[in-house]
């Protein structure tokens, strides 16, 4: 660091960011990981067909794949958004 | 016993290659008997790291497909008589390798009793990589600091433990290890770069490893010399340890605290 460094502007400290959101992706890319292929496609289409509705966030369709012995569970949740009365 | 070891990432350009040229280069000189296997068809590259690409005659392909024997195709290393590589071929032929012609080959070579077999994997999660992985005992996943690196290698991480020999079997699964690359301690005391912990706590492994980032790297892949033959870069005796810790020693990390600058390169910069 020279002189006149403090003249530059310094980075914002960014690995926080970083890390939170490769908390989420890495955690919700496991979840789906194993399952069949379509469950980003369903996800996202359920997402359009929602959103016809309710003014719902990206990240508000959630889908959960569970295996259990013998069947499998997909489970699904929406969630909408606050105090607004659905249409 | 043969050991398979594959070096993976899913990202590009983390330092796949620059790995596994160290890394068997490492086991080598602990006087194991190594080859190190270049899987990146139609991008040969571990012959340059390894400074032996004026010496390429046959290749893998070559081998799988009965051209050339294996004796003729492995590279023995200027430097270590226990040492081969075995180049990856030019050829444009995505389906060059097979999963039988793989086999084949790697059967080999626990026939003539290598102690250790390096896999260099090519980036992606296509049939190279696949067939780099789907053999091996070990697997070191070389990451970076860096988001999408760490997002892809979690990826990877899910691939070895499902679509693998060891996996699809039922035996014992891979022992994963976990690489950290290019690491640089004074931009993560900055808060610009994600720490060792960072990178531990999200993937949910632990490190084999830490690399600094160094310009040795550079110098020695220019130069065709692994990185871990220099003994005056951070970089080369970290590798060193690393190699160690695979061999099942206990080493400390090194190299993760910042470099403090002198006064006078403060003032001046520098």
């Amino acid at each position: 660091m020279g002189i006149l460094d403090f003249l530059k502007r310094k980075p914002e400290p960014s690995a926080g960011v970083a890390k939170e959101r490769l908390r989420i992706i890495v955690a919700q890319e496991r979840s789906t990981r194993g399952g069949p292929d379509y469950l980003p496609l369903l996800r996202n289409e359920l997402l359009e067909v929602i959103r016809k509705y309710v003014n719902v966030d990206v990240e508000a369709v959630n889908i959960n794949l569970e295996r259990d012995s013998g069947h499998e569970i997909l489970e699904l949740s929406v969630a909408l958004p606050d105090g607004k009365p659905v249409l | 016993m043969t050991e398979i070891i594959v070096v993976t990432s899913g990202k590009g350009g983390v330092g796949k290659t620059t790995t596994s040229a160290s890394l068997a280069t490492g086991l080598a000189m602990a006087g194991k008997k190594v080859a190190v296997i270049d899987f990146d068809v139609g991008l040969r590259n571990l012959d340059l790291i390894m400074g032996c690409e004026r010496r390429v005659v046959y290749d893998f392909v070559n081998v799988v497909h009965g051209e050339a024997t294996l004796k003729q195709a492995l590279i023995k290393d200027k430097r270590h008589e226990n040492l081969f590589v075995l180049a990856a071929s030019q050829t444009r032929d995505k389906d060059a390798l097979t999963q039988e012609g793989v086999e084949k080959v790697l059967d080999e070579l626990v026939k003539e009793n290598f102690d250790f077999v390096v896999c260099d994997s090519p980036a992606g999660i296509e049939k190279g990589a696949h067939l780099a992985m789907y053999f091996a005992d070990h697997a070191v996943v070389v990451v970076n600091p860096e988001v999408s690196s760490v997002r892809d290698s979690d990826r990877i991480l899910g691939l070895l433990s499902s679509k693998t020999r060891r996996a699809e079997k039922g035996e014992s699964p891979i022992k994963q290890h976990l690489l950290l690359t290019r690491y640089n301690p004074n931009r993560v005391e900055a808060g610009e770069m994600l720490s060792v912990k960072d990178v531990e706590e999200i993937l949910g492994i632990s490190v084999v490893g830490v690399i600094p980032e160094s310009e040795n790297v550079l110098a020695a892949s220019n130069a065709g010399v692994p990185v871990i033959l220099d003994d005056n870069s951070n970089a080369g005796a970290a590798y060193k340890d690393t190699v160690a810790r695979i061999l099942g020693e206990e080493r400390p990390l090194r190299f993760l605290e910042p470099v403090k600058k002198g006064f006078l390169k403060r003032v001046f910069g520098g």
